[in-house]
């Protein structure tokens, strides 16, 4: 795979067709919007390096309650825009008045994007089994950036290590994690997911991260 | 200071300037990407005597709200001085000249963001000169557009940024203090590297043709700038790409 550092303004191809995400067309050639890694395949995609996460239909997030309206819950979603919760998107029937005993200021949820607006109003939903309140377990944060390798293609980093760290992981594509095992497979988990982060931009990383999972287990036992 | 009439200072020796430069020589420039761990994106810029720091946040949440756009990111520019930066202490906060500084340089950027993509939301971006020497809104917006990039804020492109001026009648690249004092004229420029300007200020007297040839110098030493922005921007990912090597010390934590 053909990679490159490029800067916002870079000229990637002069084909405009070959025009992917993170970049834009100018008379008829392409060029790079962000400063990031330009990936040239059939389109040419710019990964950026960093940046705030902009919530898209359909994406799982963690989120924080950050508060409580008539018939919303207003939920912290590590983005430039806040997530609203309707009561209705609520598994069970529940009153006005007792929102808060289903969910408090500072409860954290797994939840997903239901509908995003033009100005950005963002509504989420719980309607799925693997959604809901978060309850045991710990959430940790990473850039979002990094979330397309922790999960890898097609789910193969992800499900490996939720093999051999022997852990549930729901990832969320705002960068934020929860990881529900024992104590000492939690640890490695989050060891892992670090690692990844840091290393994320190398190549032959899974390989990599085996490795890292069977020395580690190594030394446990 | 010592009151200096215009006449009796030399501003070329042997056909260099003061500080040993040609006419058409930049200042040294230092650039380093990413310095401030709490900013979204961060710039640290020396540019001969200047010390500049750049820090973007954003987009984030605008306060206060009656700020807001519903269809745009509105960006926030605040250029400051250090009272330390000028040898007589520079009275702290803002006046008449920073926020004209903040002003012409918000524009001066604002052509390249892409402010669409985020309705509702603000990008703030804050120049801190350390050290002054002539040349410091031209520092602070190639420090900013480095630290907007850093930040992954969509651009159309950099801005690079640099000044001519005009001393004992010789055209000059990038004045610098005692130049700019008690020189002629001063003509700052902001441009993309395909030569779009987004600012051009002048101050003092050019004629038509002085005026044309400064522009021509200011936007070859912008060009020049432009690869040391892009420079300092692909050395940081190297930089973090070699990271791996340290993978033992990572691991026995």
């Amino acid at each position: 795979m053909d990679r490159k550092v490029v800067v916002p303004g870079d000229l990637l191809s002069e084909e405009a067709k070959r025009s992917g995400e993170g970049t834009y067309v100018k008379n008829g050639s392409v060029y790079s919007l962000l400063y990031g890694l330009a990936n040239f395949r059939d389109k040419i995609n710019v990964i950026p390096l960093a940046g705030k996460y902009m919530p898209a239909p359909g994406d799982n997030v963690i989120g924080v309650v950050k508060d409580i309206t008539f018939s919303n819950w207003i939920v912290d979603i590590n983005s430039p825009y806040d997530g609203l919760l309707h009561i209705s998107e609520f598994p069970v029937r529940i009153e006005s008045e007792e929102m808060s005993k289903y969910l408090r200021v500072g409860s954290s949820i797994m939840t997903r994007i239901a509908d995003v607006d033009p100005t950005m109003k963002v509504e989420l939903t719980l309607n799925d089994k693997k959604l809901g309140p978060i309850k045991t377990g710990q959430v940790i944060e990473i850039s979002h950036t990094r979330v397309p390798r922790l999960i890898g293609k097609g789910g193969s980093m992800i499900s490996m290590l939720k093999k051999e760290a022997n852990c549930n992981i729901f990832v969320g594509q705002n960068g934020r994690i929860w990881i529900h095992g024992s104590a000492e497979d939690m640890d490695l988990a989050l060891r892992t997911i670090t690692l990844i982060e840091k290393e994320a931009h190398t190549n032959g990383l899974t390989d990599r991260i085996v490795d890292f999972l069977k020395k580690e287990k190594g030394a446990r036992s | 200071m010592i009151a200096m009439d215009e006449s009796d200072i030399s501003f070329f020796k042997d056909g260099l300037r003061l500080d040993g430069r040609r006419a058409d020589q930049l200042r040294p420039i230092k650039i380093e990407v990413g310095v401030l761990a709490r900013a979204d994106g961060s710039c640290y810029i020396e540019m001969g005597g200047n010390k500049v720091i750049a820090a973007v946040y954003g987009p984030r949440e605008v306060h206060p709200r009656h700020l807001q756009e519903a269809t745009r990111a509105i960006v926030r520019y605040r250029y400051n001085m250090a009272s330390f930066s000028v040898e007589d202490r520079k009275r702290p906060g803002p006046d008449r000249r920073s926020q004209e500084l903040s002003k012409v340089s918000r524009e001066a950027l604002e052509p390249v963001i892409l402010t669409n993509f985020f309705p509702r939301s603000v990008i703030d971006v804050f120049i801190e000169v350390l050290q002054a020497d002539a040349g410091t809104r031209t520092a602070g917006i190639n420090a900013a557009a480095v630290a907007l990039a850093d930040a992954g804020i969509p651009m159309k492109s950099m801005i690079s940024s640099c000044a001519a001026g005009k001393v004992a009648d010789t055209i000059v690249l990038d004045p610098m203090k005692e130049e700019d004092n008690f020189g002629q004229a001063d003509l700052p420029i902001a441009m993309t590297p395909s030569g779009d300007i987004t600012l051009l200020q002048m101050d003092g007297d050019l004629t038509r043709d002085e005026f044309k040839r400064a522009v021509e110098m200011a936007m070859h030493g912008a060009k020049d700038i432009y690869e040391l922005q892009r420079a300092a921007l692909v050395k940081k990912y190297s930089q973090m790409a070699e990271q791996p090597a340290r993978e033992e010390v990572l691991v026995r934590d």
